[in-house]
């Protein structure tokens, strides 16, 4: 069965952000077109999960086109549970940014537009590649459009954050080049499913383990590489922010489980400790962090990380158990409890980011000293931001509790020490994200423009309504997603228990 | 009649359906509206939860354990939704929805002049809902979503108004002190699936009958093995000090007063407070594992039994003095948990419940009447104003003392004897510490009734002030002053007095055999035999009138009437005596007015040490080593390489020339190293 959904997947919007450039010189022409295509895409990718048959597992969807033959590099894609999900996660927050940039981005509105669309279409060429150097093409690709939306529709130190998170990225990918070049080097193809089949001295996957690390570790973000991230969130237009938090971050945690994992076990082991401890550093530090930023964006771009921290020491906790504890079972939860979690958090960070857009477009500020008493003034909005905040704190019923929960209940089984460390998230994250919520929400109103603040209109409504709903669904009903991911995660803690040195 | 998913399916959704409708349509419905549809669902809860409580125990219905939905379903391990309905569940959810009905029409008075009607009917109606699944829960997972819910609730309605700093601040630390309870609690959960496979209460409690899940033991620090049954215990009750504000975790109950009154009677007195109680009596079978554990709740139920009350009789605002009273009598709940009365605790809780609830709505009825002011040392005299608030806070305090044949004087006793009977590490402690608290229990309740309702009035009605009540504010006058006399509350108010006035005396009476003695909860509460105190009671208990004509030759009831008789002597008959007393006894004043600077410590050790500590990895972490040295520094040295760069690109052929051959040689050379190297 020949299916092209996701090569239409990745083109609708590439192709949409052209039409965008050519036919958007009215503001508001640009806006409806692409609604139209971030929505037609979004339409689109729903046959995706649907139609993904969870009973037969493995990649589907799979297409294969030569590409470069020298090279042996194809045009391959496919899809699994997890890439489905990413995916999905992808289109839907597309809509929703398209539909959050409407006001906010008053100038180059088709540009703007035109860039979203094309981060879209590379974010999902990333999720669907099944060849590493197409995977590294639309890995590097999306750098491009989020570098233009930070550095022209950015704030005022837009060039120094620019430069910083480009950097950052192209250093840690560098490092991933050459590991590929390496393993194209020794197999003479670039397919992953070879490259996972290959079998390496315990020398050369430590090699491949630290570039791969370095590269994904900047993504995600993990502690100490993390610090382009509040900087590029503070300076990113609410649109690039909310991409930015909700799916490339997860780019990060999706290579690990790609490539970290299955090509280089053996060392994924070896030095598991190291990633399990820059998580739980990240857990309680990053938090301490969050604790005292002044700065809206900061405080939920640290939050990010913190959440994000989760994600990695779930995948690793997973090797351990499998291959110290064999365990599988647990394993299973871990890795699950990082996906979910990588879900969850593109909600939740997502909404996060786009309440503060919501204030900021009103006061042109993200100190939280300037704000104060909103509720008084905006009932509605206060709702949903307490609402998403309770996520964030991971409260039960929410879809933030999900993935930490399985993550903390894995993490137990291969020491309840870990679990402890990481369980302090309960008292930090409610603690930053509270003290946030009682400075800015509640109170008496805060000062005059507060006063003159007018509550949620009809689209933020929509965008804001979207998230909560998807948060308390997954919150409340988990398990339609982790039957989808449930094949994929099978055979990614099969895969651990083969050792390849 | 067995019980039907459909019956518990209405008496979970009824409540959340008033809730959604109320908050969510709050302009459509109005204020009659959104009162009606939240009482009709929670009156519909109640009615229903009776049937339950009757089938259960008359009806002959078997316990109801199925699963409705499964949340997650990860490989071997699967995560539900269902419900365990078994006598001790349906005690409780009968107690959540008949205080929680009470609470409701409360309201429509208490309430009456609030811009947030609806919003505050809305969230008592989810508080119902997620009380009701907390307990109806029968497995960890839903367990915890109904004890993070009522957390919620409780954090939405401490700071209900939100304009107050005091309000919102107070509102924070309840949801953060109850975190540290819940990072406890979680652990516990993760430890529970780990040794004990599941998270099903059914196959947790049966896999803890095989002799391994007593001995197990592990080592987390090398050289120091645990009992696995010790540490899931410890954790588990570390989530109840948390919820049931126990020593050291009891501090945001006092400030939750900050609350509106219905919310302090329902959440912080009657029910959700009690869900830590009632979460270890439904842990019998685990928590009977461990004889450690087991003294470390008894140590600690017993400080909170004690201490909490000795700073309730220096409180003058009257919701506080109840509050405390609350801290102390939870703490007499949480001593019967560690001596293996599980029941006691529980029969503990029930009575607690009535007449604390009546004993806060009382509360409330006189901050209404007094135009929200909350200071007992501008009241007195009351009782003429308002009688039927009187009596009942009467007889409510009279229970809450333990007066002879009063619902609290059997619960109390039957702790007190139960901790007497005991021989676990720490009972000795225990018994002190609930003997003298008995005393300071009759010394507040009695105090805080002389000070409100009797002697001269310590107000005056300012004639000139015209009509128009106080907003809900802090605003009123000076101290002292009213705009117009104090009046007994609408019916609304006082009916739920009366309804809860009822149980308060009389439910004691009834139950006391059957509860206690006579196995009522049957396999619910799983005591070993040789722990088993309250079958060693049971022996010498001859029907409640026995109990209690036995009751006036024992030492609890001498203390009761002691605190009574000082109370007495000191706040009705010699009101100056207390200033006297007070200069005399200057440094145990100070220690108990302070709260023991337990607050305070806090504040300065986790609040600004927290910040302190998060400025000190922001600025020398994030900003100084890591950005400062690190990103900037390598940027800063790519600068300074470039500029060299920069010289090097001279634009002459042969400096080109001549940088190409020795990259060739370099190139070489290094592949010639490895060639070498290679084996």
């Amino acid at each position: 069965m020949a299916s092209h959904l996701l090569s239409l997947l990745i083109w609708l919007p590439i192709v949409g952000a052209i039409v965008v450039l050519a036919f958007g010189r009215q503001a508001n022409t640009a806006r409806w077109l692409s609604l139209g295509v971030a929505l037609l895409t979004f339409v689109v990718s729903i046959p995706l999960w649907t139609g993904y048959q969870t009973a037969v597992g493995g990649l589907q969807f799979v297409e294969h086109l030569s590409w470069i033959p020298a090279l042996k590099a194809n045009y391959a894609l496919g899809a699994d549970g997890i890439s489905v999900a990413l995916i999905v996660l992808t289109t839907f927050t597309s809509v929703l940014v398209v539909l959050g940039s409407w006001g906010p981005i008053e100038t180059r509105v088709s540009q703007y537009m035109a860039a979203m669309l094309a981060l879209e279409g590379f974010l999902i060429g990333v999720f669907a590649a099944t060849d590493a150097l197409l995977f590294y093409v639309f890995f590097e690709g999306m750098l491009i459009p989020m570098f233009i939306i930070i550095g022209i529709w950015g704030g005022p130190r837009r060039v120094y954050a620019t430069l910083k998170f480009f950097i950052y990225t192209f250093l840690g990918s560098i490092f991933m080049l050459v590991g590929l070049i390496y393993l194209h080097m020794k197999t003479g193809e670039f397919s992953l499913a070879s490259f996972a089949q290959l079998s390496l001295s315990t020398k050369e996957q430590g090699w491949l383990f630290f570039a791969f690390l370095i590269a994904f570790a900047i993504k995600v973000p993990m502690w100490p590489v993390h610090t382009w991230l509040p900087d590029a969130h503070v300076e990113a237009p609410t649109g690039g922010s909310v991409i930015l938090a909700a799916i490339m971050l997860k780019v990060g945690g999706y290579g690990f489980i790609r490539f970290s994992l299955p090509i280089t076990p053996d060392a994924s082991q070896e030095y598991a400790w190291v990633v399990i401890a820059m998580s739980l550093i990240a857990i309680v530090y990053i938090g301490y962090v969050a604790l005292v930023q002044e700065d809206m964006k900061k405080l939920i771009a640290y939050s990010s990380i913190a959440h994000m921290a989760f994600v990695t020491l779930g995948l690793f906790i997973a090797l351990a158990l499998v291959r110290t504890h064999g365990n599988p079972a647990g394993a299973r939860l871990a890795v699950q409890g990082a996906m979910v979690q990588m879900i969850s958090h593109g909600f939740v960070s997502g909404a996060m980011f786009s309440c503060i857009g919501v204030l900021y477009d009103r006061l042109h500020t993200r100190q939280i000293a300037d704000y104060g008493g909103v509720a008084n003034v905006m009932p509605w909005f206060a709702a949903f931001m307490v609402l998403f905040a309770m996520a964030n704190c991971g409260l039960p019923g929410t879809s933030g509790f999900v993935g930490e929960f399985m993550v903390i209940l894995a993490a137990f089984q291969d020491s309840p020490l870990i679990a402890l460390v990481a369980a302090f998230t309960l008292i930090i994250g409610a603690a930053y994200t509270l003290w946030l919520v009682k400075r800015v929400v509640f109170g008496e109103v805060g000062n005059d423009k507060v006063a003159k603040m007018k509550d949620l209109d009809a689209r933020e409504w929509i965008v804001l309504g979207a998230f909560a709903i998807a948060v308390l669904a997954l919150g409340v009903y988990p398990k339609p997603l982790t039957d989808l991911m449930e094949p994929a995660v099978q055979q990614i803690v099969q895969s651990l228990t083969l050792a390849k040195a | 009649m067995p019980l039907s998913k459909t019956l518990l399916l209405t008496i979970v959704l009824a409540p959340l359906f008033g809730a959604a409708v109320a908050g969510l349509f709050r302009r459509q419905v109005g204020r009659v509206g959104a009162a009606g549809v939240t009482i009709a669902g929670v009156a519909l809860s109640c009615a229903l939860s009776l049937h339950v409580l009757y089938q259960l125990a008359w009806g002959g219905a078997p316990v109801f354990n199925e699963n409705l939905y499964t949340w997650f379903q990860v490989g071997p391990f699967g995560a539900h939704v269902g419900f365990l309905v078994d006598r001790l569940t349906a005690m409780m959810m009968v107690v959540v929805t008949f205080v929680s009905l009470m609470v409701h029409i409360y309201t429509i008075g208490y309430m009456a002049e609030d811009d947030g009607f609806q919003r505050f009917f809305s969230y008592i109606a989810l508080f119902t809902f997620s009380m009701l699944m907390l307990v109806m829960s029968n497995n960890f997972l839903q367990l915890f979503f109904g004890w993070e819910a009522v957390g919620l609730v409780s954090y939405l309605l401490i700071g209900f108004w939100f304009k107050r700093p005091s309000a919102i601040f107070a509102n924070m630390k309840a949801f953060l002190v109850n975190r540290v309870g819940d990072f406890g609690f979680l652990l516990g959960i993760a430890g529970v699936l780990y040794w004990f496979g599941s998270l099903d209460y059914a196959q947790v409690f049966q896999n803890t009958l095989g002799d391994a899940a007593a001995t197990q033991t592990v080592e987390i620090f090398a050289g120091h093995p645990w009992h696995v049954a010790t540490i899931v215990c410890i954790c588990l009750f570390i989530g109840a000090m948390g919820k049931s504000a126990q020593v050291p975790l009891h501090v945001w109950l006092p400030d939750s007063m900050e609350g509106p009154t219905p919310i302090s009677a329902l959440i912080h007195a009657a029910t959700m407070v009690t869900a830590g109680i009632f979460m270890v009596a439904r842990m019998s079978p685990l928590f009977e594992l461990s004889e450690t554990a087991l003294s470390f709740v008894l140590v600690i139920g017993a400080t909170t039994a004690l201490f909490t009350g000795l700073i309730g009789v220096v409180q003058n605002d009257i919701k506080r003095v109840v509050a405390y009273s609350t801290l102390s009598q939870l703490g007499y709940m949480t001593v019967a948990l560690g001596v293996s009365a599980y029941a006691g605790g529980v029969y503990h809780l029930m009575t607690h419940a009535f007449f604390k609830a009546l004993l806060f709505l009382g509360a409330g009825s006189v901050i209404v009447a007094m135009h929200h002011e909350q200071d007992m040392r501008y009241m007195g005299g009351l009782k003429k104003y308002m009688p039927i608030t009187w009596i009942t806070m009467w007889l409510g305090s009279l229970a809450l003392a333990g007066a002879p044949a009063f619902s609290g004087f059997f619960s109390k006793d039957a702790i007190i004897e139960a901790v007497g009977e005991s021989h676990r590490f720490g009972a000795g402690y225990a018994y002190f510490c609930v003997l003298a608290g008995v005393f300071v229990t009759a010394l507040y309740s009695f105090r805080l009734l002389y000070k409100t309702f009797h002697g001269p009035e310590r107000f005056v009605v300012d004639a000139h002030h015209g009509h128009g009540h106080a907003d809900h504010g802090d605003d009123h006058h000076e101290p002292g002053h009213l705009a117009h006399a104090p009046h007994e509350s609408p019916w609304v108010i006082t009916l739920p007095l009366v309804l809860l006035a009822i149980p308060s005396v009389l439910i004691g009476w009834f139950t006391i055999g059957p509860m206690l003695f006579e196995g009522w909860f049957g396999g619910a509460i799983r005591v070993a035999e040789q722990n088993d105190v309250l079958t060693e009671l049971g022996h010498e208990f001859h029907g409640p009138m026995a109990m209690v004509l036995h009751g006036f030759t024992q030492a609890p009831f001498w203390i009761a009437f002691a605190g009574f008789a000082v109370a007495t002597y000191i706040w009705l008959f010699n009101p100056g005596l207390t200033e006297r007393t007070k200069s005399a006894l200057r440094p145990i004043y100070d220690v108990l007015v302070n709260k023991y600077w337990i607050d305070e410590l806090y504040q300065a050790l986790f609040a600004r040490g927290g910040i302190a500590l998060g400025r000190g990895f922001w600025k020398a972490g994030d900003v100084g080593l890591i950005d400062g040295a690190v990103v900037n520094g390598s940027a800063a040295v790519v600068g300074r390489v470039s500029a060299t760069v920069r010289w090097l690109q001279s634009g002459y052929l042969y400096h080109y020339a001549f940088a190409m051959i020795l990259g060739l040689i370099a190139l070489l050379g290094g592949l010639w190293w490895i060639a070498q190297a290679a084996p």
